[in-house]
């Protein structure tokens, strides 16, 4: 389950993975920066080397260059006889160790009108001064016709032949220093011939050979043509030209190279050697003979350092950001791990377990921080849950007395219907539906005597327990004080001044209280402020307008009128509290007095029970199932037939 | 099976004899050939030391192509100093490498040459000039310093000024480039298969240069042919015949390996201590392969025609080089001529 810990694999990768991307970019830099100054500082470098052999070489050159000059000049401003010729050769060749041949090439007749080519020659020869005549030694191919004596004499300056081998002495690589000399004639400066010395070449090559830049790297010398005189391609030297192994090679950059080089400029790139190898290479020439010299350091050797210096970095980077990582393993799981034993408890209680032991954590930090307010919440939560657990069981029993209550309640009222079997007289059906557990409705009947039925409605003015302790209180005395009065007026005169008296929770209840004359149908009735009734005889159904009166408990001392009406056979006195009128639908629309005019006009008249239950399942239907906030209470009394017997 | 010890004995016997007839036949042989027994002994001399410009030779030489034609040949020694026109009158080789120009001339001059066969079918000498110095044409060389070669070689040009009755200030050029690279002169004569490649590769790029090929001139001097003495033909034709022909096998052999050819090229020249340059041999051989087709559809690799002749012959009149010129049939020699 190795990805369990997905925080952890996420801190690895994010925190490793930027770490190496940042370390692999500074190598990079670091790299790149360094390579940039080994570079700057490589160009010095060479420039510096490549000086310092073209300062060693160029004086050597300017030195033989001087003395041909010399003889030159010499040669022009005094005539010189033979003996004093050869003598001016002799000590140039001996005083410039240098040297090695000089000699005197004339025109044509230009030393005297009988030699028609005149070249006397000094050379070294086994370390003595050896004498030659040159036009006897070119009998072939005559000596005006070489190089180092035409192109001077064509271009009439100085000129340092291209190197050549000479076969005659020891096949050794010599350049020339031709100097044209002149004679002033009537016609202007007339070529006299050319003054010649010899260097072997063999003393520079090796010292341009013996130069070792690093392991590989070295240094070259090309002449103007391109011809290669120095280079560690052994076979190359004298025998191709930087071009010609361009074209070997097919490849017109080497060719731009080489270019650049005959042309006299001074370089630093970077190309690939013809050894073979990646290098740089700066190139400059040699100012009096118009070759090049080129100092090649090869790139590998010398950015060796710069790699190993990286390589060594990288290995470190690499161990540093491993143990970065272990450090972030450890770290993440260190955070981690209470957070896992805080899932595991969290996870018990869930499950409803709040006793499960909480990880202990020693650290202040948020981790720390949220295992204790894990435990401070876990703490509340139990406490909540017990003061919960506890309500819910007050709850539970004042619920139950409440059930109690509520069948007490029912129970105070008269229930069982019909409650006079033995009085055909009348019939009587009543039904209170309490709004909460116990309501302030209520009704009664009961005789006063043996033909005086007393019945009343009342509906105190506030609900639930209080209302129906106020009930109780209300019914216990309109009951004795009925029995006791027999008057509706003094009844309700007398239960209101003593629920007056104390009624210091102000509240009140509504009667209408009536006493029925079971013989002769005769009601005497008086209102305390209730809702009033309706009376449904041959006549119709219709609103009795009782006088309206107080509530009882309002006012001590109201006084209330008793007023009377004469129940014919088979009419019906049908009573009812606020709650039937006042019941609501979800639309908040209540029922309403004409709604039940109407549903009373249409009930059946036989049976009481069914009529009640028929306004019942009329207001009900109306209520839509919306919960209502009153007592629903409705009584019901209708006097028999006249009895024909 | 019953054995016969004496049957054995001589058969081995027999098969010593027979080993060692074979061993001295082998030992011998080479060395029969060697001493020239069985082959006839000729000489070469080419018209300048040892490169790709000879390859043919060489190659024939190196893989026994002239061996095999029952010839031990032996190739001269030439370059500067060495004159093969000269070497065939004094008879100090059997043939050589000449230009048709010198044949010519030294033929009228009553040295009795003969052409064996004509190697380059076109001529490869050209005039170049720097595009600096404004040269279009062969009328802009008035007045110009012109690199000319010493002797029979600048025959073709001067025959190209005097036909354009333009003067030029000759001067004698060397067989090194380097006077017309430092400036020396204005126009330097250069052979297509050499000086030319040698410019090029001292670094300067053909786009600077204005290349005259005198063949385009309507001077198509044609060059390397193979020469040799009337009197040595006479004396054994056959053997001229088996000249030329493993001659032109050797060119053959030369272009189907160029490869193996510079290698034996380039080890004359190492022998002769010549710089060798393969880059540069390898351009010759691949110009020798050009200016050795035929021109045209009937003409045949090695064999001069009879209008090129004409036309060289013409011009060489006409310029006062040679005063008659011997005829056609008298001048070639076809080596086919012998089998019949």
């Amino acid at each position: 389950m190795p990805f369990k810990n997905s925080i952890v694999v996420k801190f690895v990768l994010v925190i490793s993975l930027f770490n190496a991307v940042i370390f692999a970019l500074t190598l990079g830099y670091n790299y790149y920066q360094s390579r940039v100054i080994l570079q700057h500082e490589l160009e010095s470098n060479s420039r510096n080397l490549a000086m310092s052999l073209v300062h060693r070489v160029e004086t050597e050159l300017a030195a033989v260059a001087k003395v041909t000059e010399g003889i030159a000049r010499s040669l022009e401003t005094s005539p010189h006889n033979e003996r004093e010729l050869l003598t001016l050769i002799r000590s140039s060749i001996e005083q410039n160790p240098e040297i090695s041949g000089a000699g005197v090439a004339f025109e044509p007749y230009a030393f005297n009108a009988a030699s028609h080519l005149y070249a006397p020659y000094f050379y070294r020869e086994n370390g003595k001064v050896s004498f030659r005549r040159l036009e006897k030694a070119y009998l072939d191919f005559p000596y005006p016709y070489w190089d180092w004596y035409q192109i001077p004499r064509e271009l009439g300056k100085l000129e340092w032949s291209e190197p050549y081998f000479d076969e005659g002495a020891g096949n050794i690589l010599k350049s020339t220093c031709s100097v044209p000399f002149y004679k002033d004639t009537a016609s202007g400066k007339q070529l006299k011939g050319i003054v010649i010395s010899d260097i072997s070449l063999d003393s520079l090559t090796q010292l341009v050979s013996s130069i070792k830049i690093l392991k590989t790297g070295y240094a070259a010398l090309l002449s103007r043509n391109g011809m290669i005189l120095a280079h560690p391609m052994k076979d190359a030297i004298m025998n191709e030209t930087f071009f010609s192994i361009a074209e070997g090679r097919n490849d017109p950059s080497l060719r731009e190279l080489g270019k650049k080089m005959v042309r006299g400029e001074t370089g630093f790139i970077h190309y690939q050697s013809l050894v073979g190898f990646s290098s740089w290479m700066y190139y400059t020439p040699i100012p009096s003979t118009g070759w090049t010299l080129a100092v090649v350091f090869p790139e590998e050797e010398l950015l060796e350092n710069v790699r190993k210096l990286s390589m060594t970095m990288m290995m470190m980077g690499f161990a540093g950001i491993l143990l970065l990582t272990l450090a972030v393993i450890y770290i993440a799981r260190k955070i981690i791990k209470p957070l896992r034993l805080l899932t595991g408890a969290t996870d018990e209680i869930a499950a409803g377990n709040f006793d499960v032991e909480l990880p202990a954590t020693q650290s202040k930090d948020e981790v720390g921080e949220l295992a204790h307010n894990f435990q401070v919440m876990r703490e509340s939560l139990k406490d909540y849950i017990k003061n919960l657990t506890e309500t819910t069981a007050t709850k539970e029993r004042i619920q139950s007395e409440l059930k109690v209550a509520t069948n007490i309640q029912a129970s105070l009222l008269p229930r069982i219907f019909p409650p006079f079997p033995d009085h055909p007289e009348f019939d009587i059906y009543a039904s209170m539906v309490p709004a909460k557990e116990v309501g302030g409705d209520f009704y009664d009947f009961f005789f006063i005597d043996k033909n005086h039925l007393c019945f009343l409605i009342a509906d105190v003015s506030d609900k639930g327990v209080p209302a129906a302790l106020y009930m109780m209180v209300a019914k216990t005395l309109l009951k004795t004080e009925g029995q006791r009065l027999g008057e509706p007026d003094k009844i309700l005169s007398s239960v209101n001044n003593i629920l007056a008296l104390d009624n210091e929770n102000c509240m009140f209840t509504t009667v209408f209280c009536a006493i029925l004359d079971i013989t002769t149908g005769d009601v005497r009735y008086a209102n305390a402020g209730h809702n009033p009734p309706l009376m449904i005889d041959s006549h119709g159904v219709r609103y009795l307008t009782p006088k309206p009166g107080l509530m009882l408990g309002a006012l001590s001392g109201t006084v209330f009128v008793t007023e009377r009406l004469t129940l014919e056979p088979e009419a019906t006195l049908f009573l009812y509290t606020d709650g039937v009128t006042e019941a609501k639908n979800p639309e908040d629309a209540l029922y309403g007095e004409e709604r039940m005019l109407k549903a009373l006009q249409g009930a059946p008249r036989d049976d009481l029970a069914k009529m009640i239950h028929f306004i019942s399942s009329d207001v009900a239907q109306h209520a839509n199932g919306a919960p209502q906030s009153d007592d629903i209470t409705m009584l019901a009394i209708k006097m028999a037939k006249k009895r024909t017997a | 099976m019953i054995w016969y010890p004496n049957q054995t004995r001589r058969q081995s016997h027999l098969l010593i004899s027979w080993i060692f007839v074979l061993l001295l036949a082998g030992f011998l042989l080479p060395r029969l050939v060697a001493a020239g027994t069985l082959l006839k002994s000729a000489t070469l001399m080419p018209l300048w030391s040892p490169q790709a410009q000879f390859a043919g030779y060489y190659v024939a030489l190196e893989k026994g192509i002239y061996a095999r034609y029952g010839i031990d040949l032996k190739i001269l020694r030439a370059g500067p100093g060495h004159s093969p026109a000269d070497a065939l009158q004094k008879g100090t080789t059997d043939f050589a490498v000449l230009w048709l120009t010198t044949a010519l001339q030294h033929r009228t001059a009553g040295t009795h040459l003969v052409n064996l066969a004509q190697i380059n079918q076109r001529s490869s000498m050209m005039l170049i000039s720097r595009k600096t110095s404004g040269i279009q044409s062969i009328g802009d060389m008035e007045g110009k310093k012109v690199g000319l070669w010493e002797g029979d070689v600048s025959i073709p040009p001067r025959a190209i000024f005097a036909r354009n009755r333009i003067k030029v200030r000759e001067v004698r050029q060397s067989h090194s480039v380097n006077l017309f690279l430092r400036g020396g002169i204005d126009v330097t004569s250069a052979m297509w298969y050499n000086e030319y490649h040698t410019i090029i590769n001292s670094g300067i790029d053909p786009e600077e240069l204005n290349v005259m090929f005198l063949r385009d001139q309507g001077m198509n001097f044609l060059e390397d042919g193979i020469y040799t003495m009337n009197k040595t033909l006479q004396k054994d034709p056959t053997l001229a015949a088996a000249f030329v022909d493993a001659s032109l096998e050797g060119w053959r052999y030369a272009f189907d390996h160029p490869d193996e050819t510079l290698d034996i090229v380039i080890k004359y020249m190492r022998e002769a201590h010549l710089p060798a340059n393969r880059v540069q041999q390898k351009w010759m051989l691949d110009r020798m392969r050009d200016l050795m087709m035929p021109v045209r559809p009937t003409g045949k690799m090695g064999v001069l025609a009879e209008q090129d002749y004409d036309a060289v012959a013409l011009v060489m009149q006409e310029n006062g080089l040679i005063r008659k010129y011997p005829a056609y049939r008298d001048f070639v020699w076809r080596a086919d001529a012998v089998q019949k």
